[in-house]
Order: C-alpha cells, then structure tokens, then sequence
C-alpha cells in the first residue's frame, strides 16, 4: 500500500483544490466498519497516559475556580479588581470570550449544513461537544458577578414574594433568553445527532453498564429507515431554527454594550462584529483541540488535512471582517464629528492600555494573514500555533472593549485605571481547567466524531455504477428494479 | 426451554445486504411486492430509500410550526403580561410594552420552543423511547449501526406468508433469511 505513494504522508493530502476531482473526506483504505472501529476505540480503549496528564492539571484547575468561585461568594464581589469606572472586568471579558467561542459548533453543525458543506461530519460532533462546554463556562461568569447568588433567580420570570417581574426591556434581560434558549438548543442539537452513534456504542457494548447506559442514552434506536426519514427532517428543522439562533445569540451580548451610551460601546456595527469575532475564535479553539485530538487517537484519515484547511480558510475571512470592523470604527469615531467617540478610539490604540489593543490586532489581524499561504494552512504545527495566538488576541479584543471604554469615558475626574485582582485571574485560568475537564470526559466517554453522519460522506455510501456515480441521489432503476415509483 | 420456544412468537423476518445498491433494489421490491408493515435498516441515511420505500413525508414540520408560533405568542404574552400588566414600572421613560424592545425575547421563546418540539415531536412520532425490540434479540443485528443492511418484513402484514415472504426475501438477498421471535 505505502510502496504506491511516493512518501509515507502523502495519501493524507487530500487538500486538491482541481474542481473537477472531487476531494475525498476520508482517506486511506477505510470502509464503513475501519471508521467505526477507529472513532468507537476512542471511547473502548484505556486512554493514553497524556489523557491522565492533562485530566490531572484541569481537574485541578478546577478545584481552583471552585475555591475562588466560593471565597467570592463568601467574602463579596470586592475580592475582584473591580471599582470605579470599571464595574465590568474580567466576569464580562471570560463570559464573552467563552460564549464567543461556544458560537463554532452550531455553526459548523447547522449553517454549513444548510450550506451543504459536506466537510462539515467529521468535525461537527467535536465542535458541538466543544461549544456545550464552552457555554457551561461562559454561563458561570454572569451567575457569579451579580454578587448575591442567591438571587440569581431574580433574572428568570418565576414569581417570587416580592410580586416582582424581571424588566424585559433590558437587554441584560434578554442575554438571559438569548443564552439560555442557546445551551437549550445546541444540547437539543449535540444529543439528537448523537443518538445513532450512542447505538452504535451500545451494540459495541463488552460489559453490563456500558451496555446499559448507552443502551438508555441510545433510546432503542433501531436505525429504522422510517426512523431515519424523521430524524434527518428534524435535524433539518433544527439546523434551520440554530441558524438564527448562533447569529441572535452574540447579537444580543453585544446589545449589551450597544444599547447603554458608553462611547465605544454605542455603535450599530456591534452585532455582526461580534458575530463575526465569535465565528472566528470559535473555530481558532476547535482547531486548537483538534489537531493534538487527531494525532493522539490516530483520526488523521477521517478528520483530514482538508478539514484543518477549510477551517484555516473560515478563520482567515472571519479574520478579515474582524479587522474591517477594528477600522470602520475608526472610521466611523471620526466621520461622526463626535469628540467622546474620537477620544475613545485613540485612547485605545494610544492611550495606557494601547499593550492590549496591539496584542488584540496582531493577534487577530496579523497573525492570519499567514493562512493567505497553503504551507501555513497545511503545517498542522503553525496552524495550531496561529489558532493559540487568535485565542489569546479575541480574549484581549473583549478587554479592550470592556476595560478601555469604561476606564475613561465622559468625566476626565472619574477616569481610572482597572487592575485584575489574582482572585480574576485564579477564576479565569479556572474556567480553563473546567473547560478541559469536560472536554476531557467528553472524549472518554461519548463519540467525538459523527459516525453516521461521516458514513453518508464515503464513496461506498454511493452507488458506483456508470451514470450513478458521485452525487448519492437515485434517479430511476437500479439492478432491475425500479426505484422512484 | 421446549416450552419458551413453543410460546415465541415470530415477529418477522430479518434479510441482510453488505452493499447499499443491492439494498435499495431489494427495498424497492419489497414495496413493489405490496407489503406494509416491513422496514429497512440502515447504519446511516441513504438518499433515495424513501422512495424505494415508498416512506411518505412526515408531519412533523407542521408540529414545529405550530410550536414555534406558540413560543412566539408566549414570548410576547409573557412580557406584556409581567412588564405592563402585573407590575408596570416606568424606566427611563419608556414604553410599558412596545414591540422592538420586545421582539428579542419573543424570537428566542420561538426558537426555544420550536426546537425543543422538534426533537420530541421526531422521538413520538418514533415511538421512541422503546429500549426492547424483537429485532435486538438477534446478534447479527448489531451490525446494523456499524456496516451492514437490514430489510426485516413484519408477521403481522397482511400480505405475510411463511413460505412465500421467505421466498421472496431469499431471491433478493440471495442469503439465507432469519426468523425473528418475540419471546411472550
């Protein structure tokens, strides 16, 4: 097999941009059985010792936000760096950075399933899984900054002894919607498509409570085609309704800022900048989790160079909105004649926190513009270093954004200077050991790329006679029999 | 043991394929044939098996519409009812109740309980969850959610026949058939 190609790596490449050869989405000498064995031994497998490694120093990270969550509860919000002007620090900055970053699962998942993009099987379970977590981390950031949690059901329309109802006029308000609505959903999503894979381990099942648990997680899915038919309709339906939903969901964080008349912050751009700048780190972190993801288990053949390509490709056009909306902010600060909004704009490339804003734009801007080359879309080693750097450079975008409005806004005399507190930062790297904990039992535990889904997309999924070939779709008779009546 | 298989009952036969094309011609056959209450089994989607199936389009868009209009009425009724009714409280001068500072709650409540009624509406009209199946109790079966093809053809169809169903079904698989029992 390997003497065919002339070195040991090149049946990997399938990243052939000749339209008329149609690129294969899984690689190497696989049928439908090899793909089950290799995704399903992820999860039959005892797991490599880097798996314990990293399970170990997150679950550790996680004590850590669990300690830090519970002194802030104890002692006040005071143990933040939080003061005035700045009373949205690093709660706002991690709560936007994490929902942002939540955005790329549904994404992949239900847009670019409208879109028909077949690329999108062998990554939309990662990405999905991905973006659950994510929102469970974003989630805890707001819970926590109103101060007294034991009110935090005050934000939910539950009557109370007060007779008091939430103001939906606000649009704090409505992120409690536009983010509860999206975890509903997404999980909804995550779950339903899973379904047949968790069959699938379920029939794979060696001991009791492997077979067991699968077995109720699984529903009994007989994959019956009269099954099949209202499951692929209902998981349209549900790509249709995501759609919207992923691109309402950052719409609405940024009405946050938009709405209240920060200089800065009170621009009409702010929606399809922020949806853009979540698309973007979304996908920078499934590229971070992917790469050492395929390497490690060995799902190079089915999560393909061509998938880290296309991913590459996504990051550098998002890359491209994002800087577009960096400059039409400029432009717009200074076209509008508004002196506050003319100062806010300079204060953040030059004023005291222009270390944050450079980061933000070489991180986001710059360090893309790499992906114009195929060698850096193609070196998984670069890739993942770029992916890291775009991670780092959207969290100091949410700063810039937060920190360097309110630190200096109308009143030179109530100007300040925000210091995170190590309390800040200890909960910040502590949503990260949460992030990968999950992340983790996600991988151990359930299957981490669609196996039906990636089926549908092999060659043997298609019939392979003369004027069949290709597009999977039955026109007519097949061996005799009329198929279409 | 003589007594438990005296008192199963055949549920149906169970006809396996390795190739999709030889599956979709045996579906189609199998339609053409005039059975009903038979079903094909598949490890993932296969364009074109409805129409060999003849599988009619399912309700279930209509559900989620309705559902979606129903969040979207209890998005508004909600906010109207808490903001402007129960407890209307002035701020800033706004409005107690007026449409655009409403329609982002009310789009989310749609979306929330469109889709929600989208994954339970498929797993009724499913009929799942249904953990037992007499199909389960067969061990090439498993195969099924790995590479393998099922047509199974169910005892109660009206058109069932011992000897002539098993006929047609070994003609178009050329395999050997299995019987499949519900145990009482």
């Amino acid at each position: 097999m390997s003497a065919t190609y002339t070195n040991a790596h090149s049946y990997l490449d399938n990243t052939g941009d000749d339209p008329a050869v149609r690129a294969k989405l899984v690689v190497g000498d696989n049928d439908f059985h090899s793909v089950t064995e290799k995704v399903c031994g992820v999860v039959e497998r005892p797991q490599p010792k880097i798996w314990w490694v990293v399970f170990a120093i997150s679950s550790s990270l996680t004590l850590v936000l669990l300690a830090t969550i519970a002194y802030l509860i104890t002692t006040g919000i005071g143990v933040w760096g939080l003061m005035v002007p700045v009373g949205w620090g690093y709660a706002i900055v991690n709560f936007v950075f994490w929902v942002g970053i939540g955005h790329a699962g549904t994404l992949i998942s239900a847009i670019l399933f409208l879109l028909r993009q077949r690329w999108r099987t062998s990554i939309n379970r990662f990405a999905e899984g991905m973006t659950i977590i994510a929102v469970v981390c974003a989630g805890i950031f707001p819970g926590i900054h109103v101060g007294r949690v034991w009110v935090a059901y005050w934000m939910a329309p539950i009557p109370n002894q007060m007779s008091m109802w939430p103001n939906f006029r606000s649009p704090l308000l409505w992120d409690v919607f536009a983010v509860g609505t999206y975890a509903t959903v997404s999980l909804l999503f995550w779950y339903m498509g899973m379904i047949p894979d968790l069959a699938t381990l379920r029939d794979r099942a060696k001991t009791k409570i492997r077979f067991y648990a699968y077995g109720i997680l699984s529903l009994g899915w007989r994959s019956s085609n009269r099954h099949w038919h209202r499951f692929e309709f209902a998981y349209l339906l549900l790509a249709a309704l995501a759609t919207p939903l992923v691109l309402s969901v950052h719409s609405v964080v940024s009405f946050d800022f938009a709405v209240s008349i920060m200089p800065g912050w009170h621009t009409t751009i702010f929606p399809p900048y922020f949806v853009a700048g979540a698309i973007f780190s979304g996908f920078a972190m499934v590229v971070t989790l992917v790469i050492p993801v395929r390497k490690i288990y060995g799902l190079e053949e089915i999560i393909t160079a061509r998938h880290l390509e296309n991913m590459a490709k996504i990051m550098l056009a998002t890359s491209m909105m994002v800087g577009f909306a960096y400059s039409t902010e400029f432009f717009v600060a200074w076209y509008s004649g508004n002196t506050y909004e003319a100062f806010t704009f300079m204060n953040r490339a030059f004023g005291p926190y222009a270390w944050a804003y450079w980061t933000m734009v070489t991180c986001n801007v710059l360090v893309p513009q790499f992906f114009w080359f195929k060698r850096f879309r193609t070196k998984t080693v670069l890739l993942w270093i770029a992916s890291v750097l775009i991670n780092v450079g959207m969290w100091f975008e949410r700063f810039v954004i937060v920190v360097s409005s309110l630190s200096r806004d109308y009143l030179p005399t109530s100007w300040g200077y925000y210091r995170p507190s190590i309390i800040d930062i200890l909960t910040f790297l502590g949503s990260f050991g949460l992030f990968f904990t999950l992340f983790l039992l996600f991988i151990r535990f359930l299957p981490i790329v669609g196996l039906a889904e990636v089926k549908g997309v092999m060659p043997q999924a298609h019939l392979d006679r003369p004027g069949h070939r290709g597009h999977g779709d039955y026109h007519g008779d097949i061996g005799g029999a009329e198929v279409l009546s | 043991m003589s007594n438990a298989a005296e008192n199963a009952k055949l549920y149906g036969y169970l006809a396996s394929f390795d190739l999709v094309d030889e599956f979709l011609a045996a579906a189609a056959k199998v339609r053409d044939a005039g059975y009903t209450r038979w079903d094909a089994h598949s490890p993932f989607v296969i364009h074109g098996l409805d129409a060999a199936m003849g599988v009619k389009k399912t309700v279930l868009p209509y559900i989620v519409f309705l559902a979606g209009l129903t969040g979207a009425a209890a998005g508004i009724l909600l906010q109207w009812w808490t903001n402007a009714v129960d407890y209307p409280f002035l701020i800033s001068g706004k409005p107690l109740f007026s449409l655009p500072a409403n329609i982002p709650v009310a789009f989310e409540t749609t979306i929330l309980f469109a889709a929600v009624s989208a994954l339970i509406g498929m797993l009724a009209l499913n009929r799942l969850p249904q953990l037992y199946h007499p199909l389960f109790t067969n061990r090439s079966f498993k195969r099924v959610t790995d590479d393998r093809f099922f047509i199974s053809i169910e005892a109660e169809d009206p058109l069932f026949d011992a000897t002539k169903t098993r006929e047609l079904l070994e003609s178009i698989s050329g395999r050997s058939i299995e019987e499949i029992e519900v145990h009482p």
